[in-house]
């Protein structure tokens, strides 16, 4: 041990040049985080705004999801767990949501069409059937339509399964936002094209099939393409029914070992996944459509 | 007169709910003539031409077209249609197809012929409108008056008995009404017949057979080009084109 002073005024940690040095550090310290993080973020920022718009884009999108895999990191996810499970829930969860999707989203979207077009008809059957369908089925929770389709339909004697009774819910609701959409694209069509139609002797349907729906489609397709995505979203709460889609599994896998998040999050990646899928789908065709707009 | 007529309206009446816009109408149009219709905006000339093909109904009298009667139960009104041209003040091409799709549409939907026929017919109406080389743009990348040329064209290629023309020139700009104007007045020049709703008098007194002046529904006055202009009968027409000759 070295020798110690006396002098209770030499003590190091009691001088005041050392205090304050001391806290001039760590205050400047602090600062020079807040300093580092704050050139790093600008500079970020700064030197994005220099690259092309496709660039810029891929960029923020990277940095955002970088953000997001951080959060998921505070989780910490067994990986080995999810890769063991991850087969099972895309081979049985993915496929089942998918097709049970796909299937629905074109029956309803021929509901839609007979829909609009009853809508639009002057003949009041047709009109007051479209309308109630709509109301209704605008009106109650989708949830609920499941459980009703699923438990009332037997009532009547028809005995149906899960996946049939999720679809012909799903089919049913979207069936019945897409009516409404795709009556306010028909509508949005000039009249002068039904009478241009009318006057070179088209009757309804060739009308609605080559010149009306064709025009009706570039503003059909925005609002469409997100009725898509929500029905794939949507499609989960047939799972109440016992439907083993995404939903279901991302659910039940985990419980057996408390590793709820790890399911979870797998689940919900998929689900943007196929999400993103859609909307990539869904561009494309738009840029399709935009073809006679060019000058 | 011995030559066939094409249109025959005889004591026709229209309303709008309470609004009567045709009033006991009485009107016979004979094959290869061209007549013109004028008066004042809401006189009913374009419900009438419209009932002509049956975009309007009309409630009383008759309208025979080609011999075949118009009313609400018929069953053959694509074939009535189909031997009607008509001609729109906003063109009303079809934004979705080509030029020559627009032309070809009508003869192979409605008329089932081949899409090689149809296009030859179609190349050959462009070429009369004098615009073939637009055959495959899309309408919104022509002007005003090439626009309504291609309609013509589409409405020639059906091959009608009779055009009817409601206020082709009305949306164009000055400099484009006169290349439609031409166009019109080569198919009158070559035979057609032809019905059109304008307010170009120097049109009407170079091409028509007859004037025809309407006025809150009803026929006012009609006769030759020559006597309509110089010697117009009533108060109501004469008011009409010094209103209408003032500029």
């Amino acid at each position: 041990m070295l020798y110690p002073d006396t002098v209770e005024a030499e003590v190091l940690v009691h001088k005041p040049w050392f205090v304050a040095t001391m806290f001039g550090v760590g205050l400047y310290g602090r600062f020079a985080i807040g300093f580092a993080i704050a050139v790093i973020f600008t500079l970020n920022v700064v030197l994005i705004g220099f690259a092309p718009l496709k660039l810029q884009i891929g960029i923020v999108w990277l940095e955002l999801l970088l953000l997001f895999i951080a959060f998921f990191e505070t989780f910490h996810l067994s990986l080995p767990f999810i890769r063991e499970k991850l087969p099972f829930l895309i081979s049985q969860g993915v496929v089942t949501t998918l097709y049970v999707s796909a299937i629905s989203i074109v029956i309803a979207s021929v509901i839609a069409v007979a829909g609009a077009v009853a809508k639009l008809s002057s003949n009041g059957f047709a009109y007051a059937i479209a309308s109630f369908y709509t109301s209704f089925f605008r009106g109650l929770p989708l949830l609920m339509q499941v459980y009703l389709i699923y438990l009332g339909l037997p009532q009547l004697g028809f005995v149906i399964n899960a996946v049939p009774a999720g679809i012909l819910a799903l089919s049913l609701c979207y069936g019945a936002y897409m009516t409404e959409i795709f009556r306010s694209g028909i509508q949005s069509i000039d009249r002068g094209q039904w009478e241009a139609s009318r006057s070179m002797g088209f009757g309804f349907a060739l009308t609605m099939r080559r010149i009306i729906l064709p025009q009706a489609l570039p503003v059909i397709i925005p609002p469409t393409g997100n009725q898509f995505i929500s029905m794939l979203k949507d499609s989960s709460l047939v799972s109440v029914i016992g439907v083993w889609e995404l939903m279901f599994l991302a659910r039940t896998l985990g419980q057996k070992t408390f590793q709820h998040m790890e399911m979870l999050i797998s689940a919900a990646m998929i689900y943007w996944v196929l999400s993103i899928c859609l909307e990539l789908i869904q561009s494309r065709i738009e840029r399709h459509y935009a073809r006679s707009k060019v000058r | 007169m011995s030559v066939q007529a094409i249109i025959e309206a005889k004591a026709v009446s229209k309303w709008y709910g309470q609004f009567h816009a045709l009033k006991d109408i009485n009107l016979t149009v004979h094959k290869g003539e061209r007549i013109v219709i004028c008066g004042p905006s809401g006189s009913g000339k374009s419900t009438l031409i419209r009932c002509f093909n049956r975009l309007e109904a009309h409630q009383e009298g008759d309208i025979v077209i080609n011999g075949i009667a118009l009313h609400g139960k018929m069953n053959n009104v694509a074939a009535v249609r189909s031997n009607v041209g008509m001609v729109f003040q906003h063109f009303n091409l079809f934004p979705h197809m080509t030029v020559l799709m627009n032309c070809m549409a009508g003869p192979m939907w409605v008329k089932g012929v081949s899409a090689a026929e149809a296009r030859k017919t179609a190349l050959q109406f462009l070429e009369r409108v004098r615009i073939p080389e637009q055959a495959n743009k899309f309408p919104v990348q022509l002007s005003g008056g090439q626009q309504q040329r291609v309609a013509i064209a589409r409405s020639l290629c059906m091959k009608p008995d009779v055009m009817l023309f409601d206020e082709p020139t009305s949306a164009l700009d000055p400099e484009m009404v006169s290349e439609v104007l031409e166009t019109m007045t080569g198919l009158a020049r070559d035979g057609m017949t032809m019905v059109c709703v304008t307010h170009e008098m120097g049109f009407a007194r170079a091409v028509a057979d007859r004037v025809i002046f309407m006025d809150a529904g009803q026929i006012v006055e009609e006769g030759t080009p020559d006597e309509f202009f110089a010697r117009p009968r009533h108060a109501r027409t004469k008011l009409f084109l010094s209103q209408i000759l003032k500029h």
